[in-house]
């Protein structure tokens, strides 16, 4: 995988997710061009497309699209499939997770998609240790700080 | 200083603005605040902050200042500041910039922390966007956390080991020996990685794939093991186990299997086994079906199994999921040369999907079904493909319309139907039509001798209609003049034009606005050429003489040329018809001007003239380069001879050589060599020579070197050919009897 953007109706960028090199400023042109051109898609057509060199894989749910560039040996449908995959993830972490869970908490969905993927290939390929690695993460920034930090940080919730 | 407001509360705020610049201002503001707090080193606050910066960067506004910053995070002990600093790289530093190497020792560092999840965020920051530098300082850690037997960290040191190698290939060699043991992992989430390192591994280095051939019976009783297992609900999905593994090691056997018989048999029962058993209702399964299919047409496989392979496309064609659709077409797109019956059997369904709603399927199925094009099925499809051509999107009307030309032309049953069928392109998709099909077409009319009446006939009628498409209009033009005494000659089936009428229609054309410089010159010579095939010559050398002022430079020269033949050889039009003759051989017809006799002497010495009772004195040739890039042509006892080449080393430069041979007794005196090259064609070129008169003694040669220089690229080449017009003056050819009295 050459990289995956989330992306509402509106073209607002929600996560954006690189393994492949390249500048913010050429960042920011793919993405742009990128989104208006899956958003011009009518809802019956198909997953994918060729885009420039590369390939598209896409699929909404809810008011979010999830879009991913593979390579050209990839796979389409098993891409598809874990697409659903990181959205099944997010639902299990968020409980019936939805758009604003990812806006408000999009260090979480990055840290779990981190958990899932790692140099645009699955790293785990079960859903309950993806979860259980994460939790444990969790718990362990809830837990480890130093004396003082964890005084001042009482009366704040955890996390920023 | 207040405590900096915390992410959410940002992103609460930010939300609220209602317009851009509100929401700027907002941002503007944070932005100063947290710019201070760094500059106060305020280690509490540092990871909210840059958390929040993370946010703004999101939404588009510049965060290189929290750079620097990210990499005190990244030192810091606090796992928070960690998490947050290493986001913070991934997103914020890229490999460019040289901020980035500074990460490399906290990297380091973390790669041999206590905290397994420490070393998680090291590994996959490094893995994600490492740098060449970065991993060179690095594979060391990476391949020793190959080895550990923590199968957490040892799949994120596989990925991390496969980003290595892409980076620097020539560590691969290091990682070999910690490859030993992957596949005898329980743990899926390392056997996964560990294929897809082996896969990259075989990928990139023959001995690697040679060295990794070994493991494919390993493979193949992983793979079944998946397959006949019971219920896993751990790696269920949808009732099939697996099935990323599953498509990754099939991926990998078809790496292993490709250009090897053992392997292949042994993979043999396994693909047939996976082929048939999976479960095709949802999506996942069908992916699975799909890597099997890549990999049975891949490898060398048993045709059994090919047929198989084919089968299960030809079913995905059917499947109402249209991502199946596309897989399936993308497939057999790509089997289609090697497996051709097979894939035929799928045509009428392949057929079908040209009336698709989606642009890609479209395409897809245009593409495969010029493949499936051969002689037994011309017709049927051709009719399809020309419905699909008159309703498709203009982003395909262009490869469809050649596409159709192409098939036509080496399956055509008839002529006539050829002739249809361009037509049918040319008033459907007139406008989309690539620029060197006119001369093409022109071409293939020029050979169908036994259909120039029908031709012409059908053009002038799409013509009446229509006028826009620019490829029609000069194909058409050309036709009428040149075919024009047939047009209205009463051979047509239905009532023929007069004389007038052509006329009106071509003189039309000229003063359109719909008509482009290019068709403008070919009208104009169409008129021309039927002045010596119509009888209405007044009201032609009256359009001839006004272009003769024209402001294009192209036109205004035809028609100064025009004119002085109207003037020097008025006598010799009739018997022009006999010259046409001598043109047969040349096929290109970009400004294609008739042999005309002319003769502006005396009359002379009365000798036997060789064949042709053509002309003496004063000819007007002609000449055009044809496709071959060679052409001759006798005229009266004067052979002409032209070669193109291109010249040596620089193949932009165009050699035209002509040899003129005299092949008759006397001597020829003033042999005048002229040569022109219209700026017609579309390169923007013009070459124009006149040589001084030379005579040319009885029976000698006289050979001449032209050369052109053309500033386009290689392959106009015969575009260029087709567009030089060579003309031979001679005058004063005692020797030829005069011959203007008889016909």
């Amino acid at each position: 995988m050459q990289f995956m953007l989330l992306f509402s109706r509106q073209g607002k960028l929600r996560l954006q997710k690189w393994y492949v090199p390249l500048s913010d400023k050429e960042r920011k042109k793919i993405s742009r061009d990128l989104v208006q051109t899956i958003l011009a898609r009518k809802p019956k057509m198909c997953s994918f497309l060729e885009w420039r060199d590369l390939k598209i894989v896409y699929k909404r749910y809810a008011s979010l699209y999830f879009c991913c560039a593979v390579e050209d040996q990839d796979n389409e449908l098993i891409t598809l499939e874990i697409i659903h995959r990181y959205v099944e993830l997010l639902d299990k972490y968020f409980g019936s997770v939805c758009e604003l869970d990812i806006i408000f908490n999009f260090e979480k969905a990055y840290f779990i998609l981190d958990e899932f993927l790692l140099g645009g290939e699955a790293q785990e390929t079960s859903k309950k240790n993806v979860l259980k690695a994460i939790e444990q993460a969790d718990l362990l920034q809830e837990l480890w700080e130093p004396p003082q930090g964890w005084l001042s940080e009482l009366s704040l919730p955890a996390s920023t | 200083m207040p405590a900096p407001i915390r992410l959410r509360e940002l992103i609460r705020t930010i939300r609220t603005a209602r317009t851009q610049a509100e929401e700027r201002e907002m941002i503007q503001k944070e932005c100063a605040a947290i710019r201070s707090s760094f500059r106060e080193e305020d280690n509490t606050y540092r990871c909210r902050n840059v958390a929040k910066l993370l946010y703004m960067h999101m939404l588009g506004y510049p965060a290189h200042f929290g750079q620097l910053e990210c990499l005190k995070l990244i030192a810091s002990q606090k796992f928070t500041d960690k998490r947050i600093g290493y986001l913070g790289a991934m997103l914020l530093l890229d490999e460019r910039q040289d901020v980035h190497l500074l990460m490399t020792n906290c990297i380091k560092n973390d790669l041999n922390h206590s905290t397994q999840y420490v070393q998680g965020l090291a590994l996959c920051t490094l893995g994600c966007m490492g740098s060449s530098e970065m991993c060179r300082d690095l594979a060391g850690e990476v391949e020793k956390l190959l080895k550990t037997s923590n199968s957490y960290l040892r799949k994120k040191a596989a990925l991390c080991a496969v980003h290595v190698i892409r980076k620097v290939p020539e560590l691969m060699e290091m990682f070999l020996p910690a490859t030993k043991n992957l596949l005898s992992e329980k743990n899926h989430g390392v056997l996964h990685t560990s294929v897809v390192l082996l896969t990259e591994m075989c990928e990139r280095s023959p001995d690697m794939l040679l060295h990794f051939r070994k493991l494919v019976p390993q493979l193949v009783r992983i793979l079944k093991n998946l397959i006949m297992s019971g219920y896993s609900p751990e790696h269920d999905v949808s009732g099939i186990s697996d099935p990323f593994l599953q498509v990754r090691i099939l991926r990998l056997l078809r790496i292993l299997g490709r250009s090897d018989d053992d392997s292949s048999e042994a993979m043999n029962d396994i693909l047939a086994q996976v082929a048939t058993n999976t479960e095709t209702s949802k999506n996942v399964g069908n992916a699975i079906l799909y890597e099997t299919v890549l990999t049975i047409m891949d490898i060398k496989s048993e045709s059994g199994l090919r047929v198989l392979a084919i089968n299960i496309l030809g079913r995905f064609l059917l499947n109402n999921d249209k991502n199946i659709r596309y897989v399936a077409l993308t497939s057999l797109l790509k089997t289609v040369q090697t497996d051709h019956n097979a894939v035929q059997r799928h045509r009428s369904t392949i057929v079908d999907c040209l009336k698709d709603l989606d642009v890609s399927i479209k395409r897809r199925a245009m593409e495969l079904s010029f493949a499936l094009v051969n002689g037994n099925n011309i017709r049927g499809m051709m009719k399809e493909l020309l419905y699909f051509l008159d309703s498709c999107d203009p982003e395909f009307k262009a490869d469809c319309a050649s596409g159709v030309f192409l098939a036509a032309e080496k399956y055509a049953p008839s002529k006539r139907w050829h002739i249809d069928t361009i037509m049918r392109v040319l008033t459907t998709a007139g406008s989309y039509v690539r620029d060197d099909s006119v001369p093409n077409l022109i071409q293939l009319i020029t050979n169908s001798v036994e259909m120039h009446a029908y031709t012409v006939q059908r053009l002038y009628k799409a013509l009446l209609d229509d006028i826009s498409q620019q490829p029609l209009v000069q194909v058409s033009s050309w036709c009428i003049g040149e075919y024009g005494d047939l047009l209205v000659s009463g051979q047509c089936e239905e009532e023929e034009p007069i004389q007038d009428e052509v006329l009106d229609v071509l003189e039309g054309l000229l003063v359109s606005n719909l008509s482009t410089p290019v068709t403008r010159g070919y009208s104009l010579t169409a008129i021309m050429k039927l002045s010596t095939r119509f009888s209405s010559i007044n009201r032609i050398k009256k359009v001839v003489s006004i272009y003769g002022s024209s402001i294009d430079v192209e036109l205004q020269q035809r028609a100064v040329e025009y004119n002085a033949l109207f003037k020097k050889y008025d006598h010799m039009r009739f018997n022009l018809h006999v010259l046409y003759d001598l043109v047969s051989l040349l096929f290109q017809a970009n400004d294609l001007l008739d042999l005309l006799g002319g003769n502006d002497v005396v009359p002379v010495i009365q000798t036997t003239l060789p064949t042709k009772p053509a002309s003496a004195g004063g000819e007007l040739l002609d000449l055009l380069g044809d496709l071959s890039l060679s052409g001759r042509t006798t005229v009266n006892g004067l052979k002409i001879e032209f070669t193109f080449e291109r010249a040596n080393p620089n193949p932009n430069i165009a050699v035209i050589t002509i040899h003129a041979t005299n092949t008759t007794e006397a001597d020829m005196t003033e042999f005048v060599f002229q040569a022109a090259v219209p700026k017609v064609i579309t390169l923007g070129m013009s070459l124009s020579h006149r040589a001084p008169a030379t005579p040319v003694a009885g029976r000698a040669q006289c050979a001449l070197t032209k050369v052109a220089r053309y500033s386009v690229s290689s392959g106009t080449l015969v575009r260029l050919a087709s567009g030089l017009d060579v003309r031979c003056v001679k005058k004063q050819c005692g020797w030829l009897g005069c011959v203007s009295e008889d016909a």
